[in-house]
């Protein structure tokens, strides 16, 4: 039972938490490429930003004492680090996108242009913050939640932090409204009018530019949410992104491009995916150590950690080439 | 005209080299001219790739750290401590092992011949994939062990001829990007360069960490140069300042040599009917396939080709540092730097991919000490404003380079979205 439990603790809740936050990230990168069929390859260094404008609004709250001890002061100010960061996602559109897409772009040459934005953005946080790493948990503690399992014998009991439960429910809350969004609101329906067919909705008298610019407020606020959770779960780096983006991209694709509920099922696949590579298998199989044909080794995982990123990888190809258009059907250009 | 207008920008990027020569010195700017002339092959191949092909190959960096590698292997003098050992005897079955993992699984792929079909196939194929990875690891993980404790640390080098280790970089990236196009050729453009990214970061993690074959972290050094290096020179007499500017224009001659090669062969090519039928691809595949070309199968070839060009090009790099340190590579260094070049200087025109990787090497090369003279200006100012210095400043300006990059493909995309030296698309009257 205690093997079982540290099974929870190290893959479960490990895997919820990266599952989210992978979601998150993934749900901005598939609206992106419904509504303006690129794939945004920016999405990374707008996590990173999201999360660095939540560090630096944090820092304001701790300097002139806005804080409560129950909720950490990432999450405080969590919904403000949104608004700015869509303020700025409509910014980059405005500056970068838009001008390329008014001139009839092709998909292509938007991509090549996301990655002009991934390094203006990379340089500026470079410039602003090093490459050095911080935290946001450097003037308060990162609570942990211990529960005990009531069954004879076990000793562990269910650990996990207490930003780590707020990051689900954060998740599971923008998950629902963006559903009720997509499904109920007139806007939300306009939305995926548009991403199943841009020319028969424009036609059919859908504000093609609202649809635009409400895609990137919702990209550009769930990138910050999603980036500021990371960096809440581990710590704070500015080269982030790249490590993100790939899993990220990963999810959108696994869950097929364009598809939003695809995006979050994804999401949660490659995060377990990860976790359940990389945990040590010896521990599970210590209890019947004695009645297995061969000699347990200290570590038995399935990759060994460093690989941790190629597992994302390897489940893209393996997707991709039994469901070429990911597990819901998705777009492409 | 378009002739005329490039020569105006070799003219022109001439006297720019000359000036910052001028300015950093001769050994410096040799330096520099070496390594541009280098990342202008590896441009070049990415050219094939996008400019002929229209393949979105993200995965540069993973061909050029196999070129490194490659080039390691090959030249770095022998490690007779490993060869001494069990070692090799360890990798030999571990080869074995895989070799027989390799055999299963393709096995598993045939197995309609022997009446297994649809759905057992499948579960055939995937068990075969298990048994075969359990195989490999339980032969490989004791033999790397082994090598980096007892065996000698790494396997090391042939103590071969540089210039073969760059012919080997070439193959292997061949080779490698075989495999790859195989399995990611089919799909779309979106999906291509994730898949490609996904690839290079593979074949980072896989260099960084097998130890064993290539020292990972800890970095292999000094690997020899094809021509005399600066101390030979030294030796014969030549002043230390002289010997660098000398043996670096020695690498330097090498460099062009090869360039030069691959370009005319390159250009060649794109006149033929082979360049012809590669730009009918790329504009339109399904007209292409319509007249009977075969798609996959010459996507697939340039693919191969242009990972050749990177292969060597990233040997080149690697035996000129004189350092393979595969913790060094970085995406945005060794696979966006180029795609910029590519872009800047004009996707599918040869000259323009040489011209914009000359240009965006020397401009990414010297954006770190313009900004660190722009900065100090700057902080002198505001420290006689009363506002204090900006701190860090060298850390700082170093980082300046990945954001001028960033405006640089930009404002090429906005307003020269074809190049400097766009393609000469000819049409019959």
């Amino acid at each position: 039972m205690n093997e079982l439990i540290f099974f929870f603790n190290n893959v479960v809740v490990a895997g919820v938490v990266l599952g989210s936050i992978y979601a998150v990230g993934a749900i901005g990168v598939t609206l992106i490429f419904g509504i303006l069929r690129f794939a945004h390859f920016a999405h990374g260094d707008m996590m990173t930003m999201g999360a660095f404008i939540a560090f630096l609004l944090a820092m304001a709250a701790t300097a002139l004492g806005i804080t409560t001890p129950v909720v950490p002061t990432g999450f405080l100010v969590l919904p403000i680090a949104m608004i700015l960061a869509a303020i700025i996602a409509l910014g980059l559109d405005k500056g970068f996108y838009a001008p390329l897409r008014k001139r009839g772009a092709r998909p292509v040459t938007m991509l090549i242009a996301s990655i002009g934005v991934t390094l203006i953005i990379q340089g500026m946080i470079r410039l602003f913050f090093g490459s050095g790493t911080y935290s946001f948990f450097e003037t308060e503690q990162k609570q942990l939640v211990r529960i005990p399992v009531p069954l004879e014998g076990v000793t562990r009991t269910i650990n996990f932090t207490q930003p780590q439960l707020l990051m689900v429910l954060c998740t599971a809350v923008a998950v629902l409204a963006l559903h009720f969004f997509l499904t109920r609101s007139r806007l939300g329906k306009a939305m995926r009018a548009m991403a199943d067919n841009a020319d028969l909705a424009q036609v059919s008298g859908i504000n093609t530019k609202l649809v635009v610019r409400v895609t990137w407020i919702i990209a550009g606020s769930l990138a910050a949410m999603a980036g500021t959770m990371l960096a809440l779960d581990v710590n704070l780096k500015p080269d982030l992104a790249f490590n993100i983006v790939l899993p990220i991209f990963a999810a959108a694709i696994v869950g097929g491009l364009g598809q939003s509920y695809g995006a979050i099922a994804g999401g949660f696949l490659i995060g377990f995916a990860e976790t359940l590579a990389i945990f040590n298998w010896s521990v599970l199989l210590r209890p019947v150590a004695g009645s297995l044909p061969f000699e347990l080794p200290a570590t038995l995982a399935i990759v060994p950690t460093e690989y941790k990123l190629t597992v994302a990888f390897v489940i893209l190809v393996v997707v991709l080439l039994w469901r070429p258009t990911g597990i819901f059907k998705g777009a492409s250009t | 005209m378009i002739a005329r207008r490039s020569l105006m920008m070799f003219a022109g990027l001439f006297v720019l080299f000359t000036v910052i020569g001028w300015f950093l010195g001769a050994a410096n700017i040799s330096l520099l001219l070496v390594q541009s002339f280098a990342y202008a092959l590896i441009a070049l191949g990415l050219n094939i790739q996008w400019g002929y092909g229209g393949l979105f190959n993200f995965g540069i960096m993973g061909m050029l750290m196999l070129g490194g590698a490659a080039v390691t292997f090959i030249s770095y003098p022998v490690n007779a401590q490993f060869w001494g050992s069990e070692g090799p005897l360890m990798l030999g079955k571990a080869l074995m092992a895989f070799l027989a993992g390799f055999l299963l699984v393709w096995g598993a792929r045939h197995a309609d011949r022997i009446g297994i079909k649809g759905r057992w196939k499948s579960v055939v194929t995937v068990i075969a994939w298990i048994v075969a990875y359990i195989v490999y690891r339980s032969q490989i993980d004791p033999a790397a062990a082994y090598i980096e404790t007892a065996g000698g640390g790494w396997v090391g080098g042939l103590g071969l001829h540089p210039v073969l280790g760059w012919l080997f970089g070439g193959v292997l990236a061949a080779g490698v990007a075989y495999v790859v196009g195989k399995i990611c050729l089919g799909l779309r453009t979106d999906y291509l360069a994730i898949a490609t990214i996904g690839i290079s970061e593979i074949i980072r993690a896989l260099l960084k960490n097998m130890d064993w074959l290539t020292r990972g972290t800890l970095t292999v050094s000094p690997i020899p140069w094809p021509t005399p290096i600066p101390q030979d020179l030294q030796a014969q007499g030549v002043s230390i300042s002289e010997s660098f500017i000398y043996a670096r224009l020695g690498f330097l001659g090498l460099v062009i040599l090869v360039l030069a090669v691959a370009f005319f062969l390159v250009q060649r090519a794109y006149g033929g009917p082979w360049g012809r039928m590669m730009r009918a691809i790329r504009d339109n595949h399904i007209a292409a396939a319509s007249m009977g070309k075969n798609v996959t199968r010459r996507q697939l070839e340039i693919f191969v080709l242009g990972s050749v060009l990177m292969g060597i090009g990233g040997a080149m790099l690697v035996s000129f540092q004189q350092i393979y340190d595969p913790g060094a590579y970085q995406p945005i260094n060794h696979t966006f730097l180029i795609w910029v070049m590519v872009i800047v200087g004009g996707a599918g025109n040869n000259w323009g991919a040489v011209f914009g990787a000359l240009l965006i090497y020397i401009t990414w090369m010297i954006s770190d000490p313009v900004s660190q003279w722009l900065f100090n200006n700057i902080s002198n100012w505001s420290t006689d404003m009363g506002w204090g210095a900006i701190p860090e400043i060298q850390s700082r300006a170093s980082q300046m380079r990945v954001f001028v990059l960033g405006v640089v493909i930009t404002i090429a995309l906005r307003y020269a979205p074809r190049g400097l030296i766009p393609e000469v698309v000819r049409r019959e009257a």
